[in-house]
């Protein structure tokens, strides 16, 4: 197995005393789908904030292709190329589409007209929406201008915080077939779900998180037949 | 298609820079004239410092706007950091003569040399003038600042309500300090600053012919000065601060130094804003720090919401239409008497409670403003009249067609 790109040790998130993640460890392989499962307040969202640098980690390490990142503000870390879509699509609803897309290419200096072509072509709707303030979108149209946006940093790791968050299930549909597309062009994906079903069928591997520990790992297809896992997260 | 689009949109760009620009000279025209060929009758008397203090709010409301406006800032330190831009425009100006009279309680004064003094002694009276107000005028914008970035620091940590009333307390303390006797070796305590250059000390010669710019100057340093703002909104750096506006959370994780672009869009908000204290002191002529109290801010506010939120062009509109209203239109109102009539209860003050249930039904009625977040821009307005004339003929032939197709049948 290739080194991974993205290797969390030990990683402990408190908030204001409380202890959202409780010392885990997992490594996110290049080029692969990675989905983290598990229930509400299980420390999935604390997880990505601390590798995105909006949180400081209380302690443990995140490496970066064998880099040490731990606690470096978010400015450095997108910059290297680590990217976060945040949970409930926050895009700029008073900016244009096309200005959404710009400002996630913030701290680019090189051209970025080929990567706003490539992100129209992945979502066609956004091109015919593109002088619309991003507030007047719908919600699936939303979640694809915060993945499209997100992907004008040109990262090498994006991580998406539920995705199909309040989505129509056709819609959710379109988004992971996205998230295949974008993982085929060399994007390695860190995806956190509720929706375990359909993040486990998408992913290459998966992490199941519980009260802020890992208790099981595995290729995607081999927990969805999990008989805990089904128990637990899939309803079956 | 998009290319098609595209050729049909620049022309009506074009036209609309155009327009605005020759609308600019014919304004920029009739400014000179007012200055040196007008008669001085009632009307004129009124209309010059009306078109003044417009001039310099419109700047002090945009320099608010890209705070509160375009950054998410609701910071109310405007009027502290216009009163630190007045004061060291005055101090700075002040010619070395006067200071004995000026500074008469406090032994005149501690800085002893004038700019605009130093340079008319080498570029003769009127260039000396000109160049030394407008260095003044910048040495007053860096100095707030320079206050601003002190404060920021502590400040800009702070969320909404509360950075505003630290911004309000910040300006209160500065006014307070600013009449404080142990600094009146510079600032002169509570007492006026007087004597230093004004408006009326702007002027060029041509030829044998001497020219006012006593109204042209305070146009020339706003329109240039919302022009660099107006740069900055639509750079990247504006882009920045509007998706701070929109939501801060988004806006770090997308890269964005919160902290670094809150501080670059107050420091800039400052600097204007002590460029247009600058020009107040030189309006009023003479400059003292009590009236720079947490009202003017309101004040300042209040004309930013009437105009929109968002919106350069509505400050500006709303800064002339707010002065003028306050300072002349309503004027009537307090004379007694309307139309030859006597009414009883127009006297002193009623103009302030007619001018309230206005401000009251423009607040209830338009509360996004007089523009929202759009600006006035002519292409824009050339490209609506072309849309609605490719609508109204699309309409048309339907409706033609529509016929047609019936009578075929």
């Amino acid at each position: 197995m290739s080194e991974p790109i993205l290797s969390i040790q030990n990683l402990q998130v408190n908030y204001g005393g409380i202890e959202a993640v409780k010392g885990i460890s997992f490594d996110v392989p290049e080029g692969e789908i990675v989905t983290l499962i598990g229930a509400n307040g299980a420390g999935k969202s604390s997880t990505l904030r601390a590798i995105s640098g909006l949180v400081k980690p209380k302690s443990g390490k995140i490496l970066f292709k064998g880099e040490d990142i731990t606690g470096k503000n978010p400015t450095e870390i997108v910059s290297r190329g680590i990217t976060l879509v945040p949970e409930g699509r926050r895009i700029f609803a008073d900016l244009t589409v096309k200005e959404n897309l710009r400002v996630g290419a913030y701290l680019r200096k090189d051209d970025i007209s080929e990567d706003m072509e490539w992100v129209f072509n992945l979502f066609p709707r956004l091109r015919e929406r593109e002088w619309q303030a991003g507030g007047t979108l719908s919600g699936g149209e939303q979640q694809m201008l915060a993945v499209g946006r997100a992907l004008m940093s040109r990262p090498k790791v994006m991580m998406m915080d539920e995705p199909s968050l309040g989505l129509a299930p056709l819609v959710v549909r379109e988004i992971f077939r996205i998230i295949e597309e974008v993982n085929k062009k060399g994007v390695t994906i860190l995806l956190i779900e509720q929706n375990a079903n359909m993040a486990l069928k998408t992913a290459h591997m998966g992490y199941v998180l519980e009260t802020g520990r890992v208790t099981m790992s595995g290729p995607g297809k081999e927990l969805l037949t999990n008989e805990s896992v089904k128990a637990a997260y899939l309803g079956t | 298609m998009g290319k098609k689009l595209k050729s049909t949109m620049a022309p009506e760009k074009k036209i609309g820079s155009l327009i605005a620009v020759v609308l600019l000279v014919v304004l920029y025209v009739f400014l000179f004239l007012l200055d040196n060929a007008m008669p001085v009758n009632s009307t004129t008397t009124m209309l010059i410092p009306v078109l003044k203090k417009g001039a310099i709010y419109a700047l002090v409301c945009v320099s608010m706007n890209l705070l509160n406006g375009f950054t998410g800032l609701f910071s109310l330190g405007q009027a502290g950091f216009m009163l630190i831009g007045a004061y060291a425009f005055a101090i700075f100006s002040i010619p070395a003569a006067q200071h004995n009279s000026v500074y008469q309680y406090f032994e005149g004064g501690a800085i002893q040399f004038s700019i605009p003094e130093a340079l008319s002694n080498a570029l003769g009276q009127n260039a000396g003038n000109f160049l030394g107000s407008i260095i003044c005028i910048i040495i007053a914008g860096l100095v707030a600042a320079v206050f601003a970035a002190l404060i920021g620091i502590p400040v800009l940590r702070l969320k909404s309500d509360y950075l505003a009333i630290a911004t309000l307390g910040f300006a209160e303390i500065i006014r307070a300090i600013f009449q404080w006797n142990g600094l009146g070796k510079i600032t002169n305590g509570s007492n006026l600053l007087r004597k230093y250059t004004n408006f009326h000390d702007i002027k060029i010669q041509v030829g044998g012919t001497i020219f006012q710019l006593d109204t042209i100057f305070p146009f020339l340093i706003a329109t240039l000065s919302i022009m660099i703002i107006v740069l900055l909104v639509n750079s990247s750096y504006g882009r920045a601060f509007k998706s701070i506006r929109d939501d801060e959370v988004a806006a770090e994780a997308m890269g964005i130094n919160l902290f670094k672009h809150k501080m670059l869009a107050f420091v800039i908000s400052s600097f204007f804003a002590g460029v247009g204290g600058a020009l107040l002191a030189m309006f009023q002529t003479t400059i003292q720090a009590a009236p720079f109290r947490s009202t003017m801010t309101y004040e300042i506010l209040l004309i930013v919401v009437i105009g929109g939120i968002g919106s350069i062009t509505g400050s500006c509109i709303g800064s002339f239409l707010y002065i003028a209203c306050s300072e002349w239109w309503l004027r009537f109102l307090d004379s007694g008497s309307f139309l030859g009539m006597s009414v009883p209860f127009f006297r002193d003050g009623f103009r302030k409670v007619v001018f309230s249930v206005i401000i009251m039904i423009i607040v209830l009625f338009f509360s996004r403003g007089i523009m929202g977040d759009k600006e006035l821009s002519f292409s824009g307005m050339l490209r609506k009249a072309r849309k609605r004339k490719e609508a109204k003929a699309a309409k048309l032939a339907a409706s033609t067609n529509g016929k047609e197709d019936g009578s075929h049948e």
